[in-house]
Formats: C-alpha cells, structure tokens, sequence
C-alpha cells in the first residue's frame, strides 16, 4: 500500500504564552512513499521527521494537509483506526508482560469479525517471532533481553496484526554500533520478506543509505531532496544535503569561478563551463582526490591514517583540515611537506554562496 | 573503610541520635516486651517495691477479655472496609485528576487539604455533619430540633432522618459514619502516592496501546494497574498498617466514650484498649495488648507482602 502525504503541515503552538510564536515542524511536505518500499526519513535532530512519522500514524493531528493510505482518506481518522505498526525509539514494551504477552497484546484487541481464536493469536505470533528470530525468548520479561532483543520483540509487536503500514521511530538509536549493522540488516530482510511499506526515521546517514529504496532529507521542516540513496550522494541539490551525507564527511572550500576555471585558493582545479564568474563553495567528497604530485591542487600534509583497504589522508588547506580517502596502492611519503591531488570532476559540487544551491556545470 | 583510629570519630557524630533512639525507641521496646511478660505487672507498685513473677498472665487476661474481642473486631472491621474502598477510590480521582489539564494543579490541592488538616478538627466537622440534636422520641422526625446536614439532605430527598451517631444509634450506622471519615481521611496520601505514581509512568506505552487500538478498560486494567501496582501495594500495606492503629478518628467522632452516649466503648479499637489499660495503671495488660496488635499487624503485612509479591509486577 502507498501513503501520501499532500501539503502536509505541523504547527506547534508556542509554549510561552508571551511570544505568540509558533513552531512550524513539518512545512508543507508533499511525498509519496512507494508501496512496498522501505523508506528513511533522514535529517538532524529538529527537522521534523518524527512528527511526520507520528502524523502517519495518527497520534499527531496535522495542522494542514491531507494523508492517504492508497486513495483512503485517513486524514481524519484516529491511530487506532489506520492499521499502523509502530515502533517506538526505546521501544516501549510492557514491561510487566513477557514477550509473548506483549506480542499477543494487539491481536487481543481485535473485536467483531477479526477476532481470532486463542490458537489463531498463538500462531500469529509465533509466526510474527519466528520472523524476527525471537521465538526462544517467548516467555522472557523485556528487563530479561538485550537492546537488540527487545528491538526484535517490539517490530514483531508492531507486524503480528499485519499493518497496512510499518513505522519505525530511530530504530536502531539505542544499539550499540556492532548491534546496529546487524539490526539494520535484519530490518531490511524483514521488510523485503513482509513487502510492508515501512517508513523509518533517522539522523544516521550511513543507516539511511544502506538501507533504504528512497531517501527523504529533511532540514527545519522543510524537504531538501527525495532520491535513491546513492542518487542523492551522487547529486545533492545543496550544501546541505552534501555535508550531511557521506563519512568523512564532504570537504568544503572557499573558491570562485573565473574564466571558466574554478580556483580553490590560487589553484585552478578543474574546468567548469558555462558559469558565471562568482565567489562560491566548493564541496569535494574524500573518495574525489587522486594522488598525483603534478596535479593541480596542493595541501599541507598533516597525517596519514592507514586503513588497510585504503588510507585517509589529512592535509590543510588555507587552514581548513581536508580529509581525502586514497587507494592503498599508491605511497604516499608521510615527511613530505606538500601533497598535491587532481579532483574527479563528478565528486566536485559547486555551490552558490548565499543560497547554498548547487550550481551546476 | 574508616581508619580504625578514626572511628571514635564517627562514633562521636552519630552518639546524640544514638543515644535518643536507645532512650525513647530501643529501650520502651524492651520495657514493653519485660512488662507484658510480668505477671499483673502495674507500674505504682513496682515503684513501691513489690515484684512481680515472669509469665503469660496477662496475655492471657487479655484474651479472655470481652472487651478486647470487641475492640479486635471494630479494628478488624475498620480496616477490611476502608482499606479496598479508599485504594480504589483513590485510584479512581487520581486516574481522573492525571487526565485532565485544566485545573489539575487547583483540584490536587484541594483533595490533599485533608492531609494537613488536623484529625481532630475533621472529626468534629463530621460529627457535626451527622449529628442530631435532640433525640427520637415517638416516630422518627419528632422533635429533631437541629439536624446535621448529611440529615438534612437525606430530609431534602423525601428520606427520614437517621440517628448516625447519638443516643439509640445501630452500630452498622456507626460503622458507616467511621468508614467514611477514615476514608475521607485516607484519601489524600493514596491519591499523592498514586498520581506521583501515574505521571511517572511512560507515555509510550498509552501511546503504543492506542496505536495497537486497545479500548480504555482494557488499557487501564492491562497496562495502568499493573504499572502502578508496586505504588498500589504500598498504599496497601501501609493502609492496613494505619487501620490497625485506628484510635483518634473514633475520637474525633465519638468523643472520649467511644461510641454513642447510650453504649460507651460500642467502636473501641485496639489502641483504645491499651489506652485504656494504661489509664488505669495496667501496663502489664497494655504492654501484652501491645505486643499482640504488633504480632498482628506483622501476619498482615506479611500476608501483603507475600500476595504482592505474586501480584506486583517487576
């Protein structure tokens, strides 16, 4: 089942009676999220992504806007009533009950027609553990199992009453990092084996890409990009979006363009056609750098660190740290001075100043 | 570790509230304890000399008294009526005080008052409210000069007037003005306890239950009760604790004779009775007396314990 989301808006009153000012979370988001696809909403913390989040699943009232589940209007229409499964950032399981307790917790709720016999609950949830790969804990309290356990028991949860729609809120927050490969493995395996549309929220990029069809970048409420992962690393429409994904991080320069060249510095770099003569941001991706002791660009060496794969290395550039990612294959000498480096035109963005739009050439 | 040379130190620091606790708690504990198994022990004439043999005497005059049954079961009585019904209601206004936002703060304060009001004074205020002046003579509504307002009321809807509490009064009725006071005057803390209780528990888990659809009941029963209900056993225990030591609210109504003018001591309790003993110089009765009411509320916190311990969750 798709959602779409039309205009949508949230607006929070202000807290201080004083100021009349009101908080606007969600601006105007227009988005549709493919049936069956798995989803991120990714930005820093205060964009607004849970809220949209919770507005899909109806504990949030949307301040404008409509939202869709397939052509159903569900604007309106209280969270009991949409058949969402959510998945809360620390989970939020009963405590009291144990893990068979809390997974049959929403099939006991089920009245009129879709009441199901005591052994149809059973194997449902059966079913909803054996997905998730909990079935041996079934009759452990949550306080028993790991974050990652408890995890799995909370998405088997959300699945056992087959939502139209899976919610995740930072899923993978509360892991530590060995954990958090693993899990968001097993969301994406899971996803692909239910074809639930899920919808999932997040401010780690690096989860983001690897796991999702689509990726949502949001900023102060507001969509900056929707695109297949690599598709927005490859082509951010803005600095924004550049800096936020991509480890190390992009590297961004003070520079200009002139007679069709683009100076970081006094070095010309590469050539750009066709755009104005201005002062502007240059953006190169760490894996954008090639070794090369005639190229164009030169940067004080400060450190190499090896990686075995490949190696970072760190120089400096008009004072700013430059962080590149270069093949292992080639040696670098760590006691020389300078380094200097040709950039791969496709791994150099352009952006104007003010705007911080891209420019393209 | 403290050093060994320092310790006289620490030993210093905490002699002031070592030496009051050994003076007015650990040794009336033991007096207590030598006095009860001091056969007829009464304090005068152990001043004056006269000894006394070890024994079980007075536990057993306690017993066999008539009165100590009657103030054992007034206790017993007071206790298993208003300890489920003030939980209960107390859950009840603090589920409804945690769901409101307007005047919630106004509301919590006014049902905290009775707790800093003096039970005394609240105990006058309810004899007032259920007492006649004058007394029944012939049919019911003659000559009732001045009745109280619960009276009033019951007037106002076409009742005829109850005798709570004077001359001539049943005891059920006497036990149903008692239950309401003490409950009235229980309320306050359980309702504190149990809303500090509700606001401290995650709003998740309501936000989960609602997501999954769960209808209130099944969301109060399921997922409130028992997330309070380590608050809720504590509330328990120390209700059936405060029953047993029932004594100034039986005051506050009935005055120094205990019950209706016509049958004095009708609702003593239990520490009316070591009262009692003490007032007329048996300290060996009350120290025995004592000492069972201790034995008793022991069982019963015990019984509580074991019972929550299978009921409360984590």
């Amino acid at each position: 089942m798709k959602v779409v989301l039309q205009n949508v808006t949230k607006i929070f009153p202000s807290r201080n009676k004083k100021s009349k000012e009101s908080v606007i979370a969600v601006d105007d988001f227009t988005f549709t999220v493919p049936d069956g696809k798995l989803v991120g909403l990714l930005g820093p913390s205060g964009c607004g992504k849970s809220t949209t989040l919770y507005m899909i699943s109806g504990l949030q009232k949307v301040s404008g806007g409509k939202i869709y589940f397939d052509d159903d209007d569900v604007t309106d229409l209280a969270a009991e009533k949409r058949g969402v499964g959510l998945v809360f950032q620390n989970y939020a399981l009963y405590p009291h009950m144990t893990v068979r307790q809390n997974i049959l917790f929403p099939l006991q709720n089920l009245k009129g027609d879709d009441k199901l016999s005591k052994d149809e609950m059973l194997d449902r949830a059966t079913t909803a553990a054996r997905l998730v790969q909990i079935d041996e804990l079934m009759d452990r309290k949550p306080s028993e199992l790991s974050g990652g356990q408890q995890q799995r028991v909370a998405i088997a949860r959300a699945l056992v009453k087959m939502p139209r729609v899976l919610l995740l809120d930072e899923p993978l927050s509360n892991l530590d990092a060995r954990l958090r490969l693993q899990t968001r493995e097993e969301i994406r395996r899971i996803q692909r084996e239910t074809g639930i549309t899920t919808v999932f929220v997040t401010h780690d990029q690096e989860e983001a890409m690897s796991i999702s069809d689509l990726i949502v970048v949001m900023k102060k409420g507001i969509i900056q990009q929707i695109g297949k992962p690599q598709d927005v690393y490859d082509d951010p429409v803005n600095l924004f979006v550049a800096k936020f994904l991509g480890t190390p991080p992009i590297n961004v320069f003070e520079g200009k363009v002139e007679n069709g060249a683009l100076y970081i510095g006094e070095d010309a770099v590469l050539k750009v056609e066709g755009v104005e003569d201005k002062a502007v941001n240059v953006g190169v991706r760490p894996e954008g750098f090639v070794y090369d002791p005639a190229g164009p660009l030169s940067c004080k060496l400060t450190g190499i660190e090896v990686m075995g794969r490949d190696m970072s290395v760190v120089s400096e550039k008009d004072g700013k740290v430059v962080r590149s990612i270069i093949n292992s294959d080639v040696t670098v000498d760590p006691t020389l001075a300078e380094v200097r480096y040709t950039l791969k035109p496709n791994k150099v963005f352009i952006f104007d100043k003010t705007t911080e739009e891209r420019i393209r050439f | 570790m403290v050093d060994n040379k320092q310790q006289w130190k620490a030993w210093l620091y905490l002699s002031p509230a070592i030496i009051l606790l050994l003076v007015f708690t650990v040794w009336p504990i033991i007096n207590t304890i030598r006095m009860a198994f001091l056969d007829g022990y009464k304090g005068l004439e152990a001043a004056g000399g006269a000894t006394f043999s070890f024994g079980v005497q007075n536990f057993v005059k306690v017993v066999k008294y008539q009165k100590f049954l009657q103030c054992l079961g007034n206790t017993a009585l007071l206790c298993v009526l208003t300890v489920p019904i003030s939980t209960l209601l107390a859950l009840f206004i603090a589920v409804c005080l945690n769901s409101i936002k307007a005047l919630q703060k106004p509301l919590q304060t006014i049902f905290f008052l009775p707790y800093v009001t003096n039970t005394i004074a609240i105990g006058m205020v309810f004899a007032a409210m259920f007492n006649i002046v004058g007394s029944f003579i012939g049919t019911q509504n003659e000559l009732i000069s001045n009745a109280g307002i619960i009276n009033n009321i019951i007037t106002f809807f076409g009742g005829s007037n109850v005798n709570w509490i004077n001359t001539g009064s049943s005891y059920a009725a006497n036990i149903a003005v008692m239950v309401v006071y003490i409950v009235w005057n229980a309320l306050p803390f359980k309702i504190l306890i149990l809303l500090g209780g509700l606001q401290s528990v995650n709003k998740q888990y309501y936000e989960a239950a609602k997501v999954d659809g769960t209808s209130r009941s099944r969301t109060f029963w399921r997922i409130t009760v028992p997330l309070l209900s380590p608050m809720i056993a504590y509330v328990v225990i120390t209700g059936f604790i405060g029953g047993f030591k029932e004594y100034s609210s039986v005051i506050g109504i009935f005055g120094q004779s205990m019950g209706p003018a016509n049958d004095a001591g009708r609702l003593n309790t239990m520490v009316g009775f070591i009262y009692d003993a003490l007032s007329s110089n048996n300290q060996g009765r009350a120290s025995a007396a004592a000492l069972i009411l201790f034995g008793i509320i022991l069982v019963v916190t015990l019984i509580n314990l074991y019972v929550s311990k299978k009921r409360v969750h984590y």
